[in-house]
Order: C-alpha cells, then sequence, then structure tokens
C-alpha cells in the first residue's frame, strides 16, 4: 500500500525565496489583524458570566433582552447558541455585584417569562482566575517554545532549532490573526489547541530536519539545496499520510463536535494546513539562510555510531 | 534475525491483557443506584446499615440488581430509574423516620454495571473511567479562601493572648494594639520593654519581636514569622474543606469532589446536582464565629465606645443590639461540634464541644467571668450576627451546654448555625461552572462520534485513563481523536523507512532491522517536542486544558509503546523467525 510515489525530486527551494515572502506577508496580516482588532478573549480570560439556556421552543432573544432589561443588568449580550432553541447571554465582570448570585436572579426572570426555559450551563470566572489563566497561557507557549528550541539544539544543531521555532511561531500567530480577524472567540480549549498545534508543527519540522541530516551523512556529493529538496520529497509522502489522517479526526470534530468543541477544531485545522507549509517552506529555507553545513551536522564521534548499527 | 528475545512478547502480552482488562469496565455502562450516607459525623456505616436497607426493600418487594458496602457508604443497584427512585422513599422512609432530623442522607446515583471481580482487584481496582462534569453535568465551584482574614484573626487571639501573659507576669505595658501586619505594644521604659521581649519571644515562638519608638515612647512589634504564617494558612485552608465537606454532606451529592488548589484555593464538583442555588447557598455562607464577652457597662449605658456592637435577634421578632468586648476569645476553628441536646431538667439545650486550645481558653474565661454574659456571633458575608447571649453558670473547658428557654427546633437551628460557622477563613467563589446533564449526555455522544475507532493504542489509553481514574472530559475526547490522528504517524514514518531501506538494495530481514531502528530516532525526537507541548499544558493549564493536556501526553506515551514496540513484536513475529524471506508486501519496490 503506497499512495505516493515521486520519482524525482521535487525543487521545492527554487521558490524559496516566494513562498517566504507569501509567508512574511500573510504573518504581518495575521500582526496587523492581531493589533487592530484584537482577539476577541472567552470570558474565561476576561471574567464574567456565560449563561445557556435552552427553550423547548425556539427562543425569543428579544423578550430575553427585555427580561434583563427588567432585571437593571445592561452591557449583556445575548445571542442564539447551536440551535434556535439555545441562547448564551454573556455578562462581564461589574464590581458591587455579587456574581455568585447573578445566575439565579438570571434564570428568575427569564422562568417568569417563560416556564420552559431551562438552564443547561453556566461559567462564572472571577477577576483573579482570569488574570491567572491569561497569564499561564502565555507562559505555557512561553516554556513550550524555549523547550522545543533546547531539545532541538541537543539533538541537532542550534540552527535547526531557531528555524523551526521561527516557522513554528509563525503558525501560532496566523491562527491567532484569523481569530483576531474573524473575531472568533478565543477560549481556552482554543489555547489548547494552539499549544498543541506548536507541538505537531515542530513534530513536523523534526521528521524533516532529520531527514536533511541523514542526508548529508548519505550525499556526501550534493548541495545543500539538493539535500534539503532530496529530504523534503522523501518525507512528503508521510507528511501527507500523517496530516490527512489528523485532519481527518479534526474534520469529524468540526462537523460532529457541536459548538463546544467548534473552535478548537477549527484552530487545529488552519494549524495543521499551516504547520505543513511551514515546516516544508519556512523552516528549511530558513536553515539555509543560516548557513547550515555538513560539518555542522556529521561529526566523527556520530558517524562511529552510525557505522554500528548497520 | 529479527528476532525478540521472549521476555519482551511476554510484556508486551501483559500489557495488552491488562489494558484490555482495564479497559472491560467501560463497556458494561452504568445502571441506577441509590446511595446511602452519613448524615452525621457521630452515626457511622456498617453493616448494621446495610441489613437495614436490605430488610426494608425485601419488606417493599423491591429486588435489587447488587447492594455494595465501602467506607463510607451503602450503594444499592437497582435494574431501571423507576424502581430506583421507589427505593430511594424506601430507603429513606425507614432510615430516617424523623424526616426533620434525617440521621442518614439518601441519594441516587449511578453505579458501574462491571461485575464485582473487576471492582475487586487488588492495589489498582478495575473501574470505568472518570467522567468530567461536562460529560455528565452537575456544578464546578473554585473558591479562593481569603488568607489575610486567617492572618489577620490569628493576630487579633494574639493580642488577647499577649496581654493576659503581660498581666500574669506583672509586667506593666501603656497598651497593646492592632496594626495592619502586627501587633505594638507600648512601654514607657527599655527595662519593662526588655522583659517583654524576653517573655514574649519564650511564650509565642511564632512570633518575631522588632523594637521601634524612643524616649518614653518605646513600642515593641510584633509579627507573625512568615514559616508561621504559612502554617496559619495552611491549616486554615484544611479546616475550610473539612467545613465543605461537612456542608456538602447535607446536600446528599453522590460522589463530590472536594481538592485542594493552589495555596489558598479550593474545587468543589458535584456531579449531578441540578439545584446550583441551593448547592451555592450552602456553599457560600461564608459564615464565622466568634466568641466573645459581653460589655455589660456599655449595655447599660449604651455607649458604643470601645465596644464592638451587634444585633441580637429575639425570639419575638425583635431585633436588640448586644455590644461586646474586642477581644475575641474563641473563634470558629476551636470548635469541633454542636448538636441539639437535653440538660440535665430535659429541656432542649445546645451542647457543644471544643478543641483541646479552645478548652483551655473557655476554662481561664469562665473562672474569671462566672456570672458574665458570653456572645457567640455569627459572621456571615462580612455582617456579624449574635446567636446566642447566655449568662456563664459555671466553671467549664472543652464541652458545655448553653441553656435556655428553648424549643427543640431552636436548639436544632442553634446547633446548625454554630456548625456552620465553623470556617476558618471567609471563602468566595471565583469561578462556577455548571453542566446541565441533558448537555452532558449529548456531549459525551458527540465526542465519541467522532473518535470511532479501536487498535492498541486506544485500547492502552482508555486503560490508562481507567486505572488513574483521570477525569475525562470533552476536550479530554477532542485529545483522544488527535491522539489517534497522530498514531498513525510512527507507523508511516516505519513503512516509508523499511521501503527505502527495500529500495536501497537490503534483503529485507535488513530492511526491517535497518527500517525500525533508523524510524527510532526520528519518532522519538518528534514525540519529545509534541511531548514538550503536551507537558507545559499540564503545569500552566487548568480545568478544561488540563483535561486535555492528561489525555494528549498519555496519547503520546502509548502511541510510542504501540507503534514501536507493539507493532516492532508483531512484524518479528510474522517474518522475524522465516530464514528466507522473500520480499515484504510493502508495496512495489523494484524502482529506484
Amino acid at each position: 500500500m503506497e499512495f505516493f510515489k515521486i520519482r524525482h525530486d521535487i525543487p521545492f527551494m527554487r521558490h524559496a525565496l516566494a513562498f517566504n515572502v507569501v509567508s512574511l506577508v500573510t504573518f504581518l496580516f495575521a500582526v496587523f489583524f492581531l493589533a487592530t482588532r484584537g482577539l476577541n478573549f472567552s470570558i474565561e480570560f476576561t471574567g464574567g458570566t456565560v449563561i445557556e439556556i435552552n427553550y423547548e421552543h425556539a427562543a425569543d432573544v428579544e423578550k430575553v433582552r427585555k427580561a434583563l432589561d427588567a432585571r437593571g443588568y445592561n452591557d449583556y449580550s445575548v445571542q442564539n447558541f447551536g440551535s434556535s432553541r439555545d441562547i448564551l447571554i454573556r455578562m462581564p465582570l461589574k464590581t458591587g455585584q455579587n456574581n455568585a448570585d447573578l445566575s439565579k436572579s438570571v434564570m428568575e426572570g427569564l422562568t417568569a417569562d417563560d416556564k420552559t426555559a431551562k438552564l443547561q450551563r453556566v461559567e462564572f470566572v472571577g477577576p483573579q482566575v482570569g488574570e491567572e489563566l491569561a497569564w499561564n497561557g502565555a507562559l505555557a507557549l512561553f516554556v513550550t517554545a524555549i523547550g522545543i528550541v533546547l531539545y532541538l539544539w541537543v539533538r541537532f544543531e542550534w540552527k535547526f532549532g531557531v528555524a523551526a521555532i521561527i516557522a513554528n511561531l509563525h503558525d501560532v500567530v496566523i491562527i491567532l490573526g484569523f481569530f483576531a480577524l474573524f473575531q472568533w472567540e478565543f477560549s481556552l480549549p482554543v489555547l489548547a489547541a494552539v499549544l498543541a498545534v506548536l507541538g505537531y508543527s515542530v513534530n513536523e519540522s523534526v521528521v524533516i530536519a532529520d531527514r536533511i541530516r541523514e542526508n548529508f551523512r548519505k550525499m556526501r556529493k550534493a548541495s545543500v539545496t539538493e539535500i534539503i529538496d532530496n529530504a523534503i520529497t522523501r518525507t512528503i509522502s508521510r507528511t501527507i499520510i500523517t496530516h490527512g489522517c489528523t485532519q481527518t479526526m479534526v474534520t469529524s470534530m468540526l462537523v460532529f463536535g457541536g459548538p463546544a468543541l467548534h473552535y478548537f477544531a477549527l484552530a487545529l485545522t488552519i494549524g495543521i494546513c499551516f504547520g505543513i507549509y511551514s515546516s516544508v517552506l519556512v523552516m528549511a529555507p530558513i536553515v539555509r539562510w543560516l548557513g547550515i553545513r555538513r560539518e555542522d551536522l556529521v561529526k566523527p564521534l556520530k558517524e562511529k555510531k552510525q557505522e554500528a548499527v548497520i | 534475525m529479527n528476532r525478540y528475545p521472549r521476555w519482551i512478547y511476554v510484556t508486551i502480552a501483559v500489557a495488552l491483557a491488562l489494558g484490555l482488562l482495564y479497559t472491560l469496565p467501560n463497556f458494561f455502562g452504568e445502571a441506577p443506584a441509590v446511595q446511602v450516607s452519613t448524615a452525621r459525623t457521630t452515626l457511622k456505616i456498617d453493616s448494621t446499615v446495610l441489613g437495614r436497607v436490605e430488610d426494608a426493600l425485601k419488606k417493599a418487594g423491591i429486588q435489587p440488581t447488587g447492594v455494595f458496602l465501602d467506607i463510607n457508604s451503602v450503594k444499592v443497584r437497582f435494574a431501571d430509574t423507576d424502581t430506583q427512585l421507589k427505593a430511594k422513599d424506601v430507603i429513606n422512609q425507614a432510615l430516617n423516620p424523623d424526616p426533620q432530623d434525617p440521621s442518614y442522607t439518601v441519594a441516587l446515583n449511578l453505579l458501574s454495571n462491571s461485575p464485582a471481580w473487576l471492582a475487586a482487584i487488588p492495589i489498582i481496582p478495575a473501574r470505568p473511567m472518570y467522567l468530567g462534569l461536562d460529560l455528565r453535568g452537575g456544578v464546578h465551584f473554585l473558591l479562593q479562601v481569603d488568607m489575610r482574614a486567617a492572618l489577620s484573626k490569628q493576630l487579633d487571639s494574639y493580642v488577647g493572648d499577649i496581654r493576659s501573659q503581660l498581666r500574669d507576669k506583672n509586667v506593666r505595658h501603656a497598651g497593646i494594639a492592632r496594626e495592619s501586619n502586627g501587633i505594638a505594644i507600648q512601654f514607657r521604659d527599655s527595662e519593662t520593654r526588655d522583659r517583654a521581649r524576653t517573655l514574649v519571644a519564650e511564650q509565642f515562638p511564632d512570633l518575631q519581636l522588632a523594637d521601634a519608638g524612643a524616649g518614653s515612647e518605646l513600642r515593641l512589634i510584633a509579627s507573625i514569622r512568615p514559616e508561621a504564617q504559612k502554617r496559619v494558612q495552611e491549616t486554615a485552608l484544611k479546616q475550610n474543606i473539612q467545613t465543605l465537606h461537612n456542608r456538602i454532606n447535607e446536600l446528599g451529592v453522590a460522589e463530590p469532589v472536594i481538592q485542594q488548589q493552589g495555596l489558598d484555593r479550593v474545587v468543589v464538583e458535584l456531579p449531578g446536582v441540578q439545584d446550583t442555588a441551593k448547592a451555592k447557598e450552602i456553599l457560600g455562607r461564608t459564615a464565622t464565629l466568634e466568641v466573645r464577652l459581653v460589655d455589660e457597662d456599655a449595655m447599660r449605658s449604651n455607649s458604643t465606645i470601645n465596644v464592638d456592637v451587634f444585633p441580637e435577634r429575639r425570639r419575638d421578632g425583635s431585633v436588640s443590639n448586644v455590644p461586646t468586648r474586642k477581644q475575641v476569645l474563641l473563634t470558629g476553628d476551636r470548635f469541633t461540634g454542636a448538636g441539639a441536646t437535653f440538660d440535665q431538667h430535659q429541656q432542649p439545650a445546645v451542647s457543644i464541644n471544643l478543641d483541646a486550645a479552645g478548652g483551655r481558653v473557655m476554662l481561664g474565661v469562665t473562672r474569671e467571668n462566672l456570672g458574665h454574659l458570653m456572645a457567640i456571633i455569627l459572621f456571615e458575608r462580612g455582617k456579624g450576627e449574635a446567636i446566642s447571649v447566655a449568662k456563664i453558670q459555671g466553671e467549664f473547658s472543652n464541652r458545655f451546654q448553653i441553656t435556655g428557654l428553648f424549643t427543640p427546633e431552636e436548639t436544632n437551628t442553634l446547633a446548625l448555625l454554630i456548625r456552620a460557622g465553623s470556617l476558618a477563613a471567609p471563602m468566595e467563589i471565583i469561578e462556577e461552572r455548571t453542566v446541565g446533564p441533558s448537555l452532558g449526555a449529548e456531549n459525551i455522544k458527540k465526542g465519541f462520534d467522532s473518535a470511532l475507532a479501536l487498535c492498541s493504542n486506544l485500547l492502552l489509553l482508555v486503560a490508562l485513563l481507567s486505572m488513574l481514574q483521570a477525569t475525562l472530559t470533552l476536550p479530554g475526547i477532542a485529545a483522544i481523536a488527535l491522539t489517534l490522528g497522530m498514531a498513525i504517524d510512527a507507523n508511516v514514518l516505519i513503512n516509508e523507512r523499511v521501503r527505502e531501506e527495500l529500495r536501497g538494495g537490503a534483503t529485507p530481514q535488513a530492511a526491517i532491522h535497518a527500517g525500525y531502528e533508523r524510524a527510532f530516532g526520528t519518532i522519538l525526537d518528534s514525540n519529545v517536542t509534541t511531548l514538550i507541548a503536551g507537558l507545559s499544558l499540564l503545569i500552566f493549564g487548568s480545568g478544561p486544558v488540563r483535561g486535555f493536556a492528561v489525555v494528549h501526553c498519555l496519547g503520546i506515551l502509548t502511541s510510542i509503546f504501540s507503534s514501536v514496540v507493539v507493532s516492532r513484536s508483531m512484524v518479528n513475529l510474522t517474518y522475524g523467525s522465516r530464514r528466507r524471506l522473500e520480499r515484504v508486501p510493502i508495496g512495489n519496490t523494484s524502482w529506484k
């Protein structure tokens, strides 16, 4: 069973410059949207209350708004969620308001209007938690990045570490850019997805880097460009199969997972697409520009080990 | 050549068998059950309770499908929900003849249908996966304990202790005052201050002392040492968790989770609880208790100088003010129990138990203040209310009664209030998550719709999750799906390598060997980097993210194991022992 048969190396590096310009532009766009529009943080980060309510019939959003106004709330948002019978109410944090009793009071108001209103879910996040989450999220991203650079440095060479992390942070920024552009809700599961993407996309880079290292050992006469082209071509079949499988799973999550997993799956989808792109067309050229040489990777000690294996 | 030593095969077989064993309980599903637990700390669940439950069911003609007894509950399993509901009423009537004062909590629950021998496996019993709240419905609270209040209270009680020590040893000071972070003691001459310093340092090793002031305005500043502060905070947290346990028992939740998180937080998870308002009310009773002496002079003169005034609700509904001294004799954490009882004249009374330290304080106070009034003040949401004002009738220490013209109902309420007030420090709900049960069931369905696949990897993963009893949440299911997607990665890497070796002209056996050997480095590197991301999620993440991270990390480990070890051993078993292997069915390798 073999899906892809590629006889000749594909000259990926020939158009490296063009691809890099494309990624740079995408990256700058992402940064631009992040800076101008910002992320639409969920209440997990900002603090506040989310109440999900289910009706037996189509929910009347206007009536819900009126009921909330009557109770003296303002600055809330009411929207349909998933189906016309479910609504989601978001309320920001307010000083002097007893947050613990908020959901109770809201439910009292709504059930007075309509007996079929059923509380599905309440989430309340205090301000301390929100700040902490944002801080921990940033810290997790930072530690992951540092950890990966260090590991690649030890196992390969610093040039690979730097190239991989540039390529993969570029993925992360682009995912965030999408979330900023479309104002999709950035919640905790999305953060988890972003970090998982960071891991997967490094995974991809490592497989290619591994092959580049091996090619340096085997293809004594080839130029650096040829070596990189060969490495990518030899791994492209694996790249497509692996990511195809992962994407199948993610797609089914996107389709069947319901609203709770929607943005999570969306973030992963973007991440997987750009993960492949960046490993193949961003990481490899950067390694080349950083001036990778045969001597960086082929050390006499490793040579010996290699012989011992076969 | 491609042969593993026998022990590797045995290990793999054992791992897979264990995997199967620990996955089994998940296939049996759950059955409706009724859980009986004790509502009073004095009552223990034992085989007599079990007998009573069985008798009651037999009398009502209800046939349970299983009866279990564990350390703190009796669980009875039923065939369907109707029987379960009927049985609950029957058991409730049999065990709690007086519904006003229930001795046992009877709650509806779900029990695993898996056979008993699975749960009886020693060391790690085989149980179904532990589902998170988003999958089975319930309430999640994160409570923050106000540690500054705990410390401030500790300082308050030191003020009283230092004062009485100095008086006992006849050291004359010019006043003791509470400051924001410590206690300031005033002196007129340095000689007295030196004596006081030695005395305080000797008697209160938890305090650190510093000199301040000059001339005749000398001061000694005492503050709590950092290590003692830590201890105070730890005990405060423990006490609060204990109190929460007691309060949640009142709710009759089947399997509550009450856990410390960080230094000053408590996570409370109540699966299956629908009445969130009641749950919140019981948890959120941020009450604390203080015992003080009533300032009778101020009471007569109606003066409010140097006293704290608290309202007291009288029996007729009127409210009067009770001026008390500022000194706090006892706080709620010294109370170990309070209950409604009858005194020697068969009058309703409230019996109170204190711990040893509280008893010592009480002995001293009652000896000196015989015939005076003592008030118990309950603080709720920052406001104090005198719930009992009583005359000290005799000398007593850690066991005493409050008597008066009570009705049995009033003594019950008072005892309940006192019990409710024994939180060491106030708490605040800072995070709340409620998931309705229908949403939970829907989430499971949706989650598994997207993860319908079985392989050795999934088997091991589910088994590990069941063994660790790690909480499975919706993001966790997502992680399972992802892991399955990624698990193929290692297999693809290996197959591609083997194929390449064959193309390079290696013999089939050598190709298999070299393919696995070469691919291993790549697999290791790529998975370690993914694991780095997973681990940092695990460390810094909280709530749903942690659920994702646990499954993610475990998934990476099981997928390395199944692709590298299990698949290799299968290949070895199939091809390894053949002397002359012509070809490996791995695609066309004739072209280069």
